[in-house]
Parts: structure tokens; C-alpha cells; sequence
């Protein structure tokens, strides 16, 4: 669990704030393309989670795809997704949306990447799938920060940062 | 300097006040590096220098420090490491980007070296530098360890090597990020080689220039880094 520290200033508060978050509230993300800056910090978009009847209730983060609320022993435990702060990049904006259930982080994908030309598409097809990746494998594995990779990893870094700034850090 | 900057706290004393403001401080470093230094922004006092604006006597004393660095770094690596990088349309400029970004980093660390109880990182675009409170032990019990991972040149997706790290410094050096950008002074020409060089020791302005140097260089500016470089190692992948 301390691996999470990669992205934040302090794990255990981390853990702590995500782990309170037990129940929904549902709040809805409106945007779809998000041209963010930090004066529009969002709310985290709860997966709406009901334990009533053991049923569950899918939210649907920003992009359209779904993530899963669970229920156990009627304490719910709700994933909930927080978008980052666009992070200024040489080559663009980055940002990033996390996924978090459980107090772990479950996914992170890329909203936002800078695709202005050819160059950069190579870049970042290259690039962002490997720190997607990198993210979820970080609280098992070894790596607690990379090097090699200037700029899109770091944009990368700063905008999860800001998205875990906004699970309450 | 283009790239944003990570810093992350590990230890007992990482959730306070005191680390929250240090932080700031070294952000701020960082803020003032890049107010002299930048080469993107119109104002900098480099801009402003190249563009006659201002003399050297109305710039920062560390404009001055960085192209004594400049010199001192193309001299002891064979002239594998320059300052003197092409504009664009023909010229050389003093350019000493590949040197501030290693030794902001070194200078922002002094905000965070005393904080007791914290480990701390600063990760500036894949160059990181790693340290913690002299009263935390290095090895052992209580020692707290940063797993470096080197990214493989090769293939991005992999992981190809991980560095065990409480101290000190780690550059990689390559063109796998960014296409051809480093520049080779001896040929006039931007390496295109695939691969990347990795450094390691105690400050990141040497490890940074050194990654640079070993990547760009031949066979010569290896053997300079292998007798003078004392406390530095390096690997290429």
C-alpha cells in the first residue's frame, strides 16, 4: 500500500480519505471534452451505490464508460473517479482521471493528450499507455518513480497528483 | 524549464506544516530557476540577455554561475556536453538548459534536507533526485528506499531496470522521448541513435550532464567520466 506515495505527498492520508469514502453521493460531471484548468476542480463522480436489496447502481464516468459499485455486508464500497488538473506539458495539455474503490487505485486513463501533430501522436501512443499501466502496478510492484521518460511523464504525474489532491488530500 | 516538477514525501514527518511549506519553498526554486532560465519565455532574463535587453550585470548571479558551469562541464567531458547550442536558423547560443533542470533540482533539495522523519524525491521530467534527514539511516532498519525504475529505450512498455535509491541522484539520457534532441557539438548534428544512458551519483547536475555526455560522446569523454567522475556510475541500455 505505501506504493501509492508515488503520487502523493502523504499515503496515509491518502488511504485514510479514500477508505472514508463509504457512501455515494452522486454527483454528475457534465463535461465530456475537458479543457480544465484548476479554477474548475471537480467533485469526484461518485458511482451512485445502493445497498437496499443487495442491488447495485453503475455510475458512468465522464468518457461514457462505467465503473462498478459493490456492496458487502451493507457497507458500501464505491469506486469513484477523480479527474486531474490538465498539466501543462512542452508538447500540451495532459490530464488524467483515476478510478479508485476500496481505497486502491483501480484504473487510470488519459483524458486528455496533446495530439496536435504527428510527432506527438507517436509520442504519446507510446508513452501514455505505459504509465496507465503503470499506475495500477505500482501499489504491488517495485517502482516507486521512473526515469527516462521527460515531459509527458511528468505532465502525467502532476495531473494524477492533482486528481488525488482532489480525493481529499 | 518546459517540464513540470514532482516532489514527494515519505515518512513520518511527511504530513506536516513544516514538509507542506518546504515544499512550496522548493517549487519556488524552481519558479525562480525557470524566471532566469527559460528559454520558452519571452521575459527571461536569458531571452532578455540574448535579445541585448539587459547586461550581464542586471542578471542573476546564477546567469553567470551557469555558463562557468557550462564551460567547466564542456571541458571536463571533452567537449561531449555543450552550452552552445544551434538557434535554429544557423547560429550558436548559450543555451544552458541541459544543465539548469539537474542543478534546480539540486537546489530545491536544500528546502527539503532538513525536514526531520522525511525521505523526499523530486522528479523532474525522469531526472530525480532522491535524500533524506541525516538522522535517517540510509540502510537497514528504518532506512527508506526509492525504487527507480529506468524506463527501456527499446520498449517503452518495460521496466528495465529498477534502482534501489536513499540518496543521491539518477539522469537518463536518451532520445527515446522526444525524438533526436541532444545535440552533438563535435558533429553539428542532433543525435538520432537509438538508446539511452543512465547516471548515477551524488547531484543531479552532474549525473544530467554526464547521462548527456556519455550519450552524445565517443570513447574519450567515457574515459574522462571513468577516471574523474569520483561517486558517479552509469549504465546504457
Amino acid at each position: 500500500m505505501r506504493r501509492i506515495t508515488l503520487w502523493a505527498l502523504s499515503t496515509v492520508s491518502v488511504l485514510v480519505l479514500l477508505f472514508s469514502y463509504h457512501t455515494s453521493t452522486s454527483s454528475t460531471l457534465a463535461a465530456s471534452t475537458m479543457p480544465l484548468t484548476s479554477a474548475q476542480a471537480l467533485a469526484p463522480t461518485t458511482k451512485k451505490t445502493t445497498s437496499a436489496g443487495g442491488t447495485t447502481t453503475d455510475g458512468t464516468t465522464p468518457d461514457g464508460t462505467t465503473t462498478d459499485g459493490t456492496t458487502t455486508n451493507g457497507t458500501v464500497s464505491a469506486s469513484q473517479t477523480f479527474d486531474g488538473d490538465a498539466a501543462m506539458t512542452r508538447y500540451g495539455p495532459v490530464q488524467v482521471q483515476v478510478t479508485v474503490a476500496g481505497g486502491t487505485v483501480t484504473s487510470a486513463q488519459t483524458l486528455q493528450v496533446p495530439m496536435e501533430d504527428r510527432h506527438d501522436q507517436q509520442i504519446n501512443s507510446q508513452a501514455v499507455p505505459v504509465y496507465n499501466g503503470e499506475v495500477i502496478d505500482a501499489q504491488s510492484a517495485q517502482i516507486d518513480v521512473m526515469s527516462g521518460a521527460t515531459v509527458t511523464w511528468e505532465g502525467y504525474t502532476q495531473s494524477l497528483q492533482s486528481a488525488l489532491d482532489q480525493a481529499h488530500l | 524549464m518546459g517540464m513540470p516538477v514532482s516532489i514527494h514525501l515519505r515518512g513520518d514527518g511527511a504530513d506536516t506544516t513544516r514538509s507542506a511549506q518546504a515544499v512550496q519553498a522548493a517549487f519556488e526554486t524552481f519558479r525562480e530557476m525557470d524566471d532566469i532560465f527559460s528559454t520558452y519565455r519571452p521575459q527571461s532574463q536569458l531571452r532578455r540577455l540574448r535579445r541585448d535587453e539587459i547586461g550581464l550585470e542586471a542578471c542573476s548571479p546564477l546567469l553567470v554561475d551557469s555558463m562557468a558551469l557550462g564551460e567547466l562541464a564542456a571541458r571536463v567531458t571533452l567537449g561531449a556536453f555543450t552550452t552552445l547550442l544551434p538557434t535554429g536558423d544557423g547560429d550558436l547560443a548559450f543555451d544552458p538548459t541541459g544543465l539548469v533542470k539537474g542543478w534546480a533540482v539540486d537546489l530545491a533539495c536544500g528546502h527539503l534536507s532538513d525536514l526531520p522523519g522525511v525521505s523526499w524525491c523530486i522528479n523532474a521530467g525522469g531526472d530525480l533526485r532522491v535524500g533524506a534527514h541525516p538522522d535517517l539511516p540510509r540502510h537497514g532498519p528504518g532506512s527508506i528506499t526509492w525504487q527507480v525504475g529506468v524506463e527501456d529505450p527499446g520498449d517503452r512498455t518495460r521496466v528495465a531496470r529498477a534502482i534501489a535509491l536513499s540518496e543521491g541522484a539518477v539522469a537518463t539520457s536518451g532520445t527515446a522521448a522526444r525524438g533526436a534532441h541532444l545535440y552533438d557539438p563535435s558533429t553539428d548534428w542532433m543525435v538520432d541513435r537509438a538508446g539511452s544512458v543512465t547516471v548515477t551519483g551524488p547531484t543531479l547536475l552532474w549525473a544530467d550532464i554526464w547521462a548527456t555526455a556519455l550519450f552524445v560522446g565517443g570513447l574519450p569523454t567515457r574515459e574522462a567520466f571513468e577516471a574523474q567522475a569520483v561517486g558517479y556510475a552509469s549504465f546504457t541500455l
